[in-house]
């Protein structure tokens, strides 16, 4: 019956779509990554750009407060080696971070970094950072880890004080398989 | 033209009786009133769940809710009121109405029709029992926001899984009714004779077909991400929070549109019937209707002003939301222009379609509001939000709903209802509405957050108005139930056409219509 098998052909249409817009619902997930890449949104991940002509302000003196946090009962020591440093704005900086594994397994860690003051995030300008890739941790391997940064003249006079803190995650499903992998959306 | 000459296939129903009749059903009368009968009993419980935060907030502190248990009722609130009152309740009528005003026997597929109808009740129970689980229910909000629904107890499994029933339910149901609107309209009856529920329902089942499949992929990234070591929503692990709120929010704002146009298609019905004049600009409602479906797709980031992703994309979200008022103001004044110098009278159809109107217009009006990004980041999550889209969705859509309740109820029993008490009911529903409600939008300027069982005492004379006036929009809806019954139990018998303005081929039919609607396709000058 030709109106029946007309019938079909749509319901088969339409499932077909509705198939097609489940993977869709997954392609969104590649396709974000790729946008922000291209447009430079949410670069967490990835070396900040510094312009050459950058010039250190002698003058002015900013508090650089650093701060550690572990996550999900992960069995680790994490700490800064300097609590705060004084920074000059345009100046490169180098601190660093000591890490310890303390239990019997590799672990997976991933450190996400926040700023505090709000929006003091745009003016911290990361050149080098173990939260670029994750961390792996053999059992009981202890690891000191360098951040480089300069912070940007142009921050508001206003700010006297930057804190960074990091948060390390562990990264469930990699116990130890990944050597040292290069985290999605680094360049 | 496309008319399917097909006897339908003869429901098995027929041998059974009682409950083994209903289960069995291919009817789509029969499978209507089980749509219909459904959503009301989780308008009920989703209302039930309203009153419990209310009281909550009737006065500052904490009264009788613990603060998670609050969480729980805000997110299953709104969980089935979207999925279980709304959306049911507009497949109810599509179910009853299209058949009859197509010209059609019965639904294109109607097996498929009946098992649609039956993943429901399953899902409704998993929901509802998922309060039971240890942790207790889903509390992220019925925007089920990562990373929270990363983190909750076994309750958001159970969810997860309605969703994924409810959402199959969801484009079955569609794909049938598309199908039913395509291909079993009557000979003559060409794209532009189609009534206007039947036009919003084809752009609504298409809209249907296109995004919960991507709510069912973002509920499913959450499950494996919850369980299988995935990490999409996991910061840690490469991905990101803020996904989940794009992919939920592709889904989100084309569901609202599902939501509500097929309201639109309802109005559409009611005012020329009542007025005794044709629809004014049918086109322009058509492609007024068909432009708001296809902006759906464009403006998802408006529920994301917060999340920080830029100038440029704000003003494209925020520019494109504006655009959805165009085409929507096209429909508010073409109402306008059907009543105007029309014979009016106001029967509880006209009144409710008249209501709607009216808080449809604060709604759509505040929604240009908070489309405006700069005054968004002020009211994002604030009552203000919650004022807005409960008087486009309790009061924009739940009045259409009354209003062809009332309108084709004397059409499917064969008596009238009791149009005293029908009035009641819209003037109390009416008062009650806009004192629980207006109260909102000036807490939200005030500052009041959502989602939160407590508030510092300035809000406390308000949101003692809107308690109260909670309590009596609750209450009011018994008396509908109570002139429902009535009607199904007995009254004044009506003729084919019920009312006297209207037009449409479901007044050709006795009523109670028979149970095959058109055996014999009815021809269309």
């Amino acid at each position: 019956m030709t109106a029946a098998l007309r019938n079909r052909r749509l319901v088969i249409s339409m499932a077909a779509v509705s198939v097609a817009m489940f993977g869709f619902g997954y392609l969104l997930s590649p396709l974000y990554l790729r946008l922000c890449r291209i447009t430079g949104f949410n670069r967490l991940q990835s070396a900040d750009a510094v312009s050459a002509d950058m010039r250190t302000m002698a003058d002015r003196t900013v508090l650089m407060q650093f701060d550690s946090n572990l996550r999900d009962g992960l069995p680790w020591e994490f700490r800064p080696t300097q609590a705060s440093v004084p920074v000059h704005p345009g100046e490169q900086v180098r601190i660093s971070y000591d890490v310890q594994n303390h239990s019997d397994h590799v672990i997976v860690g991933q450190a996400i970094a926040s700023y505090a003051p709000e929006g003091a995030a745009a003016y911290v300008r990361k050149l080098e950072c173990f939260c670029f890739s994750m961390q792996t941790l053999a059992p009981h391997e202890s690891r000191r880890m360098p951040v480089i940064f300069v912070i940007d003249p142009s921050l508001p006079r206003e700010v006297r004080v930057v804190t960074l803190s990091y948060t390390f995650f562990q990264v469930p499903g990699r116990q130890g398989q990944v050597a040292s992998a290069a985290p999605e959306g680094q360049t | 033209m496309h008319a399917v000459v097909t006897q339908p296939i003869e429901s098995p129903s027929a041998e059974h009786r009682g409950f083994m009749r209903w289960l069995t059903s291919t009817n789509h009368k029969d499978i209507g009133t089980l749509y219909l009968c459904f959503s009301f009993a989780m308008f009920l419980v989703g209302g039930v769940m309203a009153l419990c935060i209310r009281a909550e907030l009737f006065k500052p502190g904490l009264q009788f809710l613990r603060p998670e248990l609050f969480n729980q009722l805000t997110t299953m609130h709104g969980l089935i009121m979207v999925f279980g009152a709304v959306m049911p309740a507009f497949v109810g009528f599509a179910n009853w109405q299209l058949p009859m005003m197509l010209g059609a026997p019965d639904m294109a597929f109607p097996r498929l029709n009946n098992f649609s109808f039956w993943l429901l009740p399953p899902a409704a129970l998993l929901l509802v029992a998922s309060f039971f689980a240890p942790g207790g229910a889903t509390a992220t909000g019925w925007t089920l926001y990562a990373p929270l629904s990363v983190q909750m107890g076994p309750g958001m499994d159970m969810g997860i899984f309605a969703i994924h029933l409810l959402g199959i339910s969801s484009i079955l149901g569609a794909i049938n009714i598309a199908t039913t609107i395509l291909r079993m309209r009557a000979p003559g009856m060409g794209w532009m004779k189609m009534p206007m529920f039947a036009w919003t329902w084809l752009i609504t089942s298409f809209l249907l077909v296109a995004v919960m499949p991507v709510l069912a992929s973002a509920v499913t990234m959450l499950l494996t991400d919850r369980h299988f070591g995935t990490h999409f929503f996991n910061a840690a692990g490469g991905g990101d929070p803020v996904l989940f709120q794009h992919i939920f929010w592709f889904f989100g704002h084309p569901e609202v549109y599902i939501m509500i146009l097929p309201a639109f298609g309802i109005i559409s019905e009611i005012m020329p019937t009542f007025a005794r004049k044709p629809l004014f600009g049918y086109r322009s409602m058509v492609i007024a209707s068909s432009s708001i479906g296809v902006l759906a797709f464009l403006v998802w980031g408006h529920h994301m002003f917060t999340v920080g992703f830029g100038v440029g994309p704000e003003l494209f979200f925020m520019y494109a939301t504006m655009l959805v008022g165009v085409p929507t103001g096209v429909k508010i004044f073409n109402w306008l222009g059907t009543m105007w110098q029309g014979s009016l009278t106001f029967e509880a159809p006209m009144l409710f379609a008249i209501g709607f109107i009216f808080v449809f217009l604060i709604g759509g009006v505040t929604g240009v509001i908070v489309g405006v990004a700069a005054v968004d980041v002020q009211l994002q999550d604030t009552y203000y939000v919650v004022a807005h889209f409960h008087y486009t969705m309790v009061a924009g859509t739940l009045f259409a709903l009354f209003g062809a309740t009332y309108y084709w109820l004397p059409k499917w029993t064969g008596h009238m209802y009791d149009e005293r008490l029908a009035r009641w009911h819209f003037w109390l529903s009416a008062i009650f509405f806009n004192m629980t409600f207006f109260v909102q939008f000036l807490l939200g300027l005030g500052g009041m957050p959502r989602r939160i069982p407590d508030y510092p005492l300035q809000f406390a004379d308000l949101n003692m108005v809107s308690s109260i006036g909670a309590a009596g929009f609750g209450l009011t809806q018994l008396l509908f139930l109570y002139v429902i019954v009535k009607c199904v139990r007995g009254g004044k018998p009506v003729g084919a056409r019920v009312w006297e303005g209207a037009r449409g081929l479901e007044w050709t039919l006795p009523s109670p219509p028979p149970h095959h609607s058109f055996l014999t396709p009815p021809t269309i000058e």
